[in-house]
């Protein structure tokens, strides 16, 4: 008993003392909102139950090896919020002990969430919601996003697309607000890196086309103009899958199907990503996917800055995360950093088939006077985003 | 007795040939494969089938054997130099991705990327005698030339793990910038170079006092900050120029490393990771991994002089010098 007493503290003493550093705790909230899924044509690949907070867990794995040298301290509660439960009081009660807290929600839940009295302060990573107006005229100065937005998304395809020269497009869309959303985004992108949308249909019909996606869409896409590429604005996976091969004329599919831009992608290998992928799958037992990426990379940058900084003061941690200091080897070939006029963090995007990288964005040749990773959604001049001035 | 001597004479001529030269042994990472690169004439004459993802490459101190790291095998290899026959696998731990060889020529320290942890092999019982754990991604291995001291640098962790080889207990760690990825001592044993790729510069450490005594950073004209990440190095043994590869900038930067000053970079293949320098200091050899090719850099004319194609992603590279 003594002698376990004397032994454990001499251990601890040969790894840390080197850095010398009292422990320095790092608390870190999981916190997610449970909701309602659509029903999708398909029944083959169910959204996984940890998405997003199987990433966060790898993040910690990673900053506590690191912290394991340093005297640091992580550590992590993670905390889904069911439907129907009251979101902001479980909101309250994790931020009345953690000033660090990496959000998987929609957009008004974290924006809820931001605005509570006792969020003030506080450093919340979004890693899930994509929607522009949470990073331009509703950003928050607490929040920080490591998710790509949905106009950084259709940038990075589109960069692709006219890199190839395949500039006349036409594009179908989903009728949910996403499908919306990110079919806004790919007409502004359009004009933004010179392609032309020629046409647009709407997919509203609710019909199960399991038996009969052969005879739906050759004629659903029939009238569709001459083009490159068939885009689809179909975030949930409905329709989207089942249009390659399907369509009147053989063109690729990009967008939420085919080659999809994304945080991330399981077929991501270059950059060290191999490890990455690895070190996921033996602890999730499945693929890493977007939302877990993003998810892994708020707890890393974290973990960055406290290890820079040896401090857990959550707006030092803001501060120097949002500073020229600040970078983190992501495995996408450059190092990721945060924008200081909105909070969304700088990220190279894969454009990925479900088999295989197509690209790795921003492409070669789309130059820029700070970093080539802003030609890749609303730069400092457009933005609609005062909280960071 | 007479026609035994002759035979042998005759036998010993031919094997000579091969074994005289120097050569230049390089891992193709998604080629499984072994390109070995004769120096006077600047060609492949070899190719060797090895393991899985060979990375890591290095000759034991006397030039009889080649170590290889199959990294997805999780083994080292152990090829005969006059025959190119792989004469056993060693065990390595998960992943071996990068290695050196103590001055005892005996142990072998290993970074298994996978598993955060360096393992010490003995090539002569052929077991793991230690495992550390290190940060998460260990990949920069060395030794200093004295034994004493081996480095670990953790990709992950951004640290340059100090461990002392007799104890294998880590004695210091070093902050150093985003993902080391390669380390080495000057030959005086006093400074401990750090190439971070991310981080973008190459950090140089007191080994007596662990202070950072510099970073030289990198600045190409008409290439992007984003693509100068520093991957592998080599030191002259003279202590006056450190040769860095800088990835997707495809060059080779040459670094004065008394005043710490960038002279000038050679252009080379698409993303450069490794090289290997011969003896005479007097030519570089990069492993140009997109573009599958070696440059070979006449560094006394100051250019480079040669491409030679190798295999799919060549990685490592190491030198062999003329049989004396």
């Amino acid at each position: 008993m003594t002698q376990q007493s004397l032994i454990i503290p001499t251990v601890l003493a040969s790894f840390v003392a080197s850095t010398a550093q009292a422990n320095i705790e790092v608390p870190i909230a999981y916190l997610e909102m449970e909701v309602e899924r659509p029903p999708v044509l398909t029944n083959l690949d169910p959204i996984p139950d940890d998405l997003g907070r199987m990433g966060a867990a790898l993040g910690l794995a990673d900053n506590a090896t690191t912290g394991g040298f340093m005297g640091h301290d992580y550590s992590l509660s993670d905390l889904v919020v069911p439907l129907g439960e009251d979101w902001l009081e479980a909101a309250r009660a994790v931020l009345a002990d953690h000033r660090i807290v990496v959000v998987n929600a929609p957009t008004d839940a974290l924006l809820a969430l931001a605005d509570l009295p006792e969020a003030e302060g506080a450093l919340i990573f979004n890693a899930s919601a994509e929607s522009e107006a949470l990073r331009e005229e509703e950003c928050r100065a607490n929040v920080l996003h490591t998710m790509p937005s949905y106009a950084m998304r259709a940038d990075a395809l589109m960069q692709f697309l006219v890199t190839r020269r395949w500039s006349d497009l036409v594009m179908i869309t989903g009728q949910r607000p996403a499908d919306l959303e990110f079919a806004t985004a790919l007409r502004h992108s359009a004009t933004k890196f010179g392609a032309r949308i020629r046409a647009e249909k709407d997919w509203d019909t609710d019909s199960d086309m399991r038996r009969n996606i052969g005879q739906e869409f050759p004629v659903f896409t029939q009238d569709f103009p001459g083009h490159h590429v068939l885009l689809v604005a179909d975030e949930a996976g409905d329709f989207g899958p089942y249009l390659e091969f399907n369509a009147w004329e053989p063109r690729p599919v990009a967008g939420s199907a085919g080659a999809r831009p994304d945080a991330w992608s399981d077929r991501v290998e270059a950059y060290g990503a191999a490890q990455l992928q690895l070190r996921f799958k033996r602890l999730a037992e499945r693929p890493m996917g977007a939302v877990d990426y993003a998810a892994w990379a708020a707890v890393r940058s974290v973990g960055e800055a406290v290890t820079r900084l040896n401090s857990n003061d959550a707006g030092a941690i803001r501060d120097y995360l949002l500073g020229d200091a600040f970078e983190l080897a992501a495995f996408k070939g450059a190092a990721i950093t945060y924008r200081d006029w909105n909070g969304q963090m700088r990220q190279p995007m894969p454009v990925a088939t479900r088999t295989a990288l197509v690209a790795m964005t921003p492409m070669p040749g789309f130059l820029h006077e700070v970093s080539t990773l802003d030609t890749l959604g609303r730069d400092r001049l457009e933005t609609a985003c005062r909280a960071f001035d | 007795m007479i026609r035994n001597t002759v035979s042998a004479f005759a036998l010993s001529a031919l094997m000579a040939t091969p074994a005289m030269a120097q050569e230049v042994w390089i891992s193709n990472e998604r080629d499984n494969t072994i390109s070995i690169i004769d120096v006077p004439t600047m060609e492949v004459v070899e190719t060797i089938k090895v393991g899985a993802r060979p990375r890591g490459i290095m000759f034991s101190h006397d030039y009889s054997v080649a170590y290889l790291c199959a990294s997805d095998d999780s083994t080292i290899q152990v090829i005969d130099v006059a025959t190119r026959q792989i004469l056993h696998n060693l065990p390595s731990g998960e992943n071996p991705e990068t290695f050196a060889l103590h001055p005892d020529n005996r142990h072998i320290w290993i970074s298994n990327e996978d598993d955060n942890i360096t393992s010490v092999l003995d090539v002569v019982d052929r077991v793991i005698v230690a495992q550390i754990p290190v940060g998460v991604e260990p990949e920069g291995k060395a030794i200093n030339h004295a034994g004493t001291i081996a480095i670990t640098t953790s990709e992950t962790t951004n640290m340059a793990h100090w461990i002392d080889t007799e104890t294998h207990a880590i004695f210091h760690n070093s902050l150093v910038g985003s993902r080391p990825r390669h380390a080495e001592f000057t030959s005086d044993d006093a400074r401990l170079f750090v190439s971070a790729e991310i981080g973008g510069g190459l950090h140089v450490f007191d080994t007596g006092t662990f202070e950072e005594l510099a970073e030289i950073r990198f600045e190409i004209p008409d290439v992007h900050p984003h693509d100068v990440q520093p991957v592998g190095f080599r030191l002259t043994e003279d202590m006056t120029r450190a040769y860095v590869a800088l990835g997707p900038a495809n060059r080779i930067a040459v670094v004065d490393i008394e005043s710490y000053e960038v002279l000038g970079y050679h252009l080379v293949g698409r993303r450069v990771w490794h090289m290997a320098m011969s003896d005479d200091e007097k030519l570089l050899f990069t492993t140009n991994g997109v573009s599958g090719d070696v440059t070979i850099i006449d560094l006394e004319r100051g250019e480079p002089v040669r491409t030679v194609k190798v295999g799919r992603f060549p990685w490592g590279a190491a030198y062999r010098p003329a049989e004396r």
